[in-house]
């Protein structure tokens, strides 16, 4: 009987090493790319856990209220979170949002409307920066 | 002459032009607060239900073969610009005529902004909403696409999606299976910009298309308002439009 709960133990041992062993293995599969900026809005444990919450409430006060903020906007998201490569945060499977979602197996239809890349740098509106610079020559 | 004429002579002339400098700067923000709104506020505050943003188009100065509002929308709020039957429209340039007098005119016809829409009675998600500051908008989160909304709409403002979109513009998010329409450009708006269809009319020197608070008695549609004769479209139902004609 001891010989046996030993042995027993002793799988239990290597089940518990093993799962040990494959975790960082899984756990590297998803590597979401890094931001722009230094830091994220939130913690990034916080923000792993709630950016839904976030977002969802963001989302609803400016649809309904229009406010505006930046802070917890997708926008905001979108353009920190761009990656290099693809200029865009769900465009390849490495891509930010893609590459946790894509792991997690959750489906996410926010890019069925909006877009998943910063909007392209516009020049400044024309009249406006002649009138500047007209101002400054006089 | 003497050394000290010459200076002051100097002394004048960098006076004139740093006073020609001055009246230029002060121009610049006299020519910027031509698109700004007395309601400015801040990005967190909530839009409110003192501000009633309205529309007032001149028919007689829209001239016949322009299309700079449409294109305009268009470019802003990332649409095709066809016209074909499942093309999202949310400006139409109508050519209406008297057939009795024969008078004709331009009738640009796009979301009326009612006080009273028909469409937000309708809606059985509460997706068509109208905001505090009289903007009615579909909020496509809840969109359920049943297009109920656009059989109740006596205007035919409404558009529906029918197929997959990418390349969306960042401030207008819209896709496939659910209705949109005119939003006053809302994103512009919340910005203290006026709508892309306004701003494109006034830069062409139509001038046409007026934007503002019909609430506040000093703006400059409120005041033409006031002033002049205006159509409502379809006034029998009673909906209170927030876009008005003049000239027809």
């Amino acid at each position: 009987m001891a010989s046996l709960r030993d042995k027993l133990r002793a799988l239990a041992l290597i089940g518990a090493l093993a799962g040990l062993a494959m975790a960082p293995a899984m756990a590297g599969q998803a590597t979401p790319a890094k931001g722009k900026g230094d830091k994220c809005v939130e913690d990034t444990d916080y923000m792993r856990r709630n950016h839904m919450e976030l977002l969802k409430h963001h989302r609803d006060k400016t649809m309904h209220q229009g406010i505006r903020t930046t802070r917890h906007s997708l926008k905001g998201c979108v353009e920190c979170h761009a990656s290099a490569k693809t200029g865009s945060v769900a465009a390849s499977k490495d891509d930010f949002c893609a590459a946790c979602h894509a792991y997690a197996a959750v489906k996410v239809d926010c890019w069925d409307c909006h877009a998943t890349k910063p909007k392209a740098a516009q020049a400044a509106v024309p009249g406006l920066s002649a009138l500047q610079s007209g101002g400054q020559t006089q | 002459m003497s050394e000290q004429n010459r200076t002051e002579n100097t002394d004048r002339r960098d006076f004139l032009k740093v006073s020609a400098g001055m009246a230029g700067l002060a121009v610049a923000p006299g020519v910027l607060l031509y698109g700004i709104s007395a309601h400015g506020r801040a990005p967190d505050e909530p839009a409110s239900a003192k501000v009633r943003w309205g529309m007032l188009i001149d028919t007689s100065k829209c001239a016949d073969g322009c299309d700079e509002c449409t294109t305009a929308c268009a470019s802003e709020n990332g649409l095709s610009g066809a016209t074909g039957p499942q093309d999202s429209q949310w400006i139409r340039k109508m050519h209406i005529k008297n057939l009795q007098t024969g008078a004709e005119h331009n009738v640009p016809m796009l979301c009326q902004h009612c006080e009273n829409p028909p469409c937000v009675d309708v809606c059985p998600t509460g997706a068509s909403m109208k905001r505090a500051d009289g903007i009615v908008l579909v909020d496509r989160h809840i969109c359920i696409g049943c297009r109920y909304c656009m059989m109740a709409c006596p205007y035919k403002a409404r558009s529906f999606v029918h197929e997959p979109l990418a390349e969306q513009n960042p401030e207008v998010p819209r896709g496939k299976g659910c209705v949109e329409s005119c939003t006053f450009c809302v994103q512009r708006v919340d910005r203290d910009e006026t709508p892309a269809c306004v701003e494109a009319c006034n830069k062409d020197g139509h001038m046409a298309i007026q934007f503002g608070d019909l609430n506040d008695p000093d703006s400059a549609i409120a005041k033409a308002m006031k002033a002049y004769a205006t159509t409502e479209v379809r006034a029998d139902l009673g909906l209170n439009t927030g876009v008005r004609y003049q000239g027809i």
